[in-house]
């Protein structure tokens, strides 16, 4: 049962869409292609990432999250002037046949949402760090930033879950 | 007083436990209220059998269209009833042929599970393949539960923080006529090749000798994975949860006509 699921995850894992410079796979190598997490940006232990800059964090999922997930084909996010708590879900991505929870890194209030996912969901799987970004919050306490994990940090995380 | 434990009672020790709750002709809002509620607010692991529903119901999906996906004017004429699920997923129309089974797991109740659709899939239709062992070609076709290439099995899931939700609608038996209320959706598994619902589908009833029988291999299925517990509905509220954005709800008449005066518009 392990090793059955565990094939399902690295086929999974061989489907990650790549950002940045990657090799490519032979179709039946057991080899696997990490999914890539960006220095300069903390992340949770639930697959999203927050990036920090003056008084606006941004909030998407990971690459990791997108390429377990599969082709997102709706994206469902809050409207601006809502508040959302470090850890609580603020919104659902569904993707084959699943609806995900997004939960939020931070408290706060949502000041912009990324209208663009309305018409082109997929851009969480293309671009999961830029053009795929989710929420902007204004935080009500950066410190809760502290306890978030930096990128060799993530990195191990989702190697050390994806090992199981 | 004897300390040896029996092979079973052996076996058991460690598996955690799953309630299980078994239901005849509730009415499918109300299971899904109930099936959120559990997901969202329980603890516990759950699975739910409900055997048919009381009438013939539309259910979409989380993001369903219904201009896109249901045939608006006789669904209105008819006056049947369409219920937007908070799992993802296509549309089904469920009635009293239908059986639902349902499981609701904590992200750690099945070691070395992974909480992804695929994942989730792959451990749900590896159960069902031992379930219906003997009784057809079994296959997990894309992400439907299929006899060879003919869908009887229709799956949806939630995933949430540390919990998920894996519910299926098994065909044991349908009215063509029900399906014509579907239209065929724009977003298609490959394996369906564009075939009309009567090529596509198939009645579970003639592969599996009895519904008894599928209900009651599915329950020894799971009690090779958890400690099953008979739960009773009555022991249960069935409120509707409270107010999240993506809760199962029953679409209004006045939304429906707003939906087919659109599409109506939009095809002037």
């Amino acid at each position: 049962m392990a090793l059955k699921l565990w094939a399902s995850s690295a086929a999974n894992a061989l489907r990650t869409s790549c950002s940045g410079a990657r090799t490519a796979f032979p179709a039946f190598s057991i080899s696997r292609c990490f999914s890539s997490a960006i220095d300069g940006l903390k992340y949770t232990s639930s697959h999203e990432w927050v990036k920090h800059e003056g008084s606006v964090a941004t909030i998407g999922i990971t690459d990791h999250a997108q390429g377990h997930l599969g082709e997102v084909v709706f994206v469902e996010l809050p409207e601006s002037g809502v508040a959302v708590a470090k850890g609580g879900s603020f919104g659902a991505v569904e993707s084959v046949k699943a609806t995900s929870d997004v939960n939020s890194p931070v408290s706060g209030e949502v000041v912009e949402v990324n209208a663009k996912l309305t018409e082109t969901p997929g851009l969480i799987n293309t671009s999961p760090y830029e053009d795929g970004w989710m929420i902007k919050v204004k935080p009500s306490d950066p410190s809760e930033l502290n306890s978030l994990m930096g990128c060799k940090e993530y990195t191990k995380f989702c190697e050390e879950e994806d090992a199981h | 007083m004897h300390l040896r434990m029996t092979l079973a009672q052996a076996r058991n020790v460690g598996l955690p436990c799953m309630n299980l709750l078994r239901m005849t002709a509730v009415p499918i809002l109300e299971q899904l209220h109930l099936e959120e509620r559990l997901l969202r607010t329980s603890v516990d692991n759950w699975c739910i059998v409900n055997d048919r529903t009381n009438r013939p119901t539309i259910v979409m999906g989380v993001s369903g269209r219904p201009s896109e996906l249901i045939e608006l004017e006789s669904v209105l004429r008819d006056q049947i009833p369409v219920i937007k699920r908070f799992t993802g997923g296509g549309t089904v129309i469920v009635d009293d042929g239908t059986v639902f089974i349902s499981f609701i797991c904590n992200k750690n109740a099945i070691p070395g599970l992974q909480p992804y659709p695929h994942p989730i899939m792959s451990w749900t239709s590896q159960l069902y393949s031992e379930v219906l062992r003997g009784f057809g070609d079994f296959h997990l076709r894309e992400n439907d539960y299929a006899f060879n290439s003919h869908k009887f099995g229709g799956n949806a899931q939630s995933i949430i923080k540390e919990r998920w939700i894996h519910h299926t609608s098994f065909l044991w038996d349908y009215d063509i006529k029900n399906m014509e209320y579907l239209k065929l959706p724009t977003r298609a598994p490959k394996y369906r090749s564009a075939r009309p619902h009567v090529n596509f589908l198939c009645r579970m009833k003639e592969y599996v000798p009895s519904k008894s029988m599928f209900i009651e291999r599915t329950i020894k299925s799971l009690g090779s994975h958890f400690l099953v517990k008979p739960f009773e509905l009555d022991d249960i509220t069935t409120e509707p949860p409270y107010n999240l954005p993506h809760s199962t709800k029953l679409l209004t008449r006045q939304e429906l006509e707003d939906a087919y005066s659109s599409q109506c518009e939009n095809l002037r």
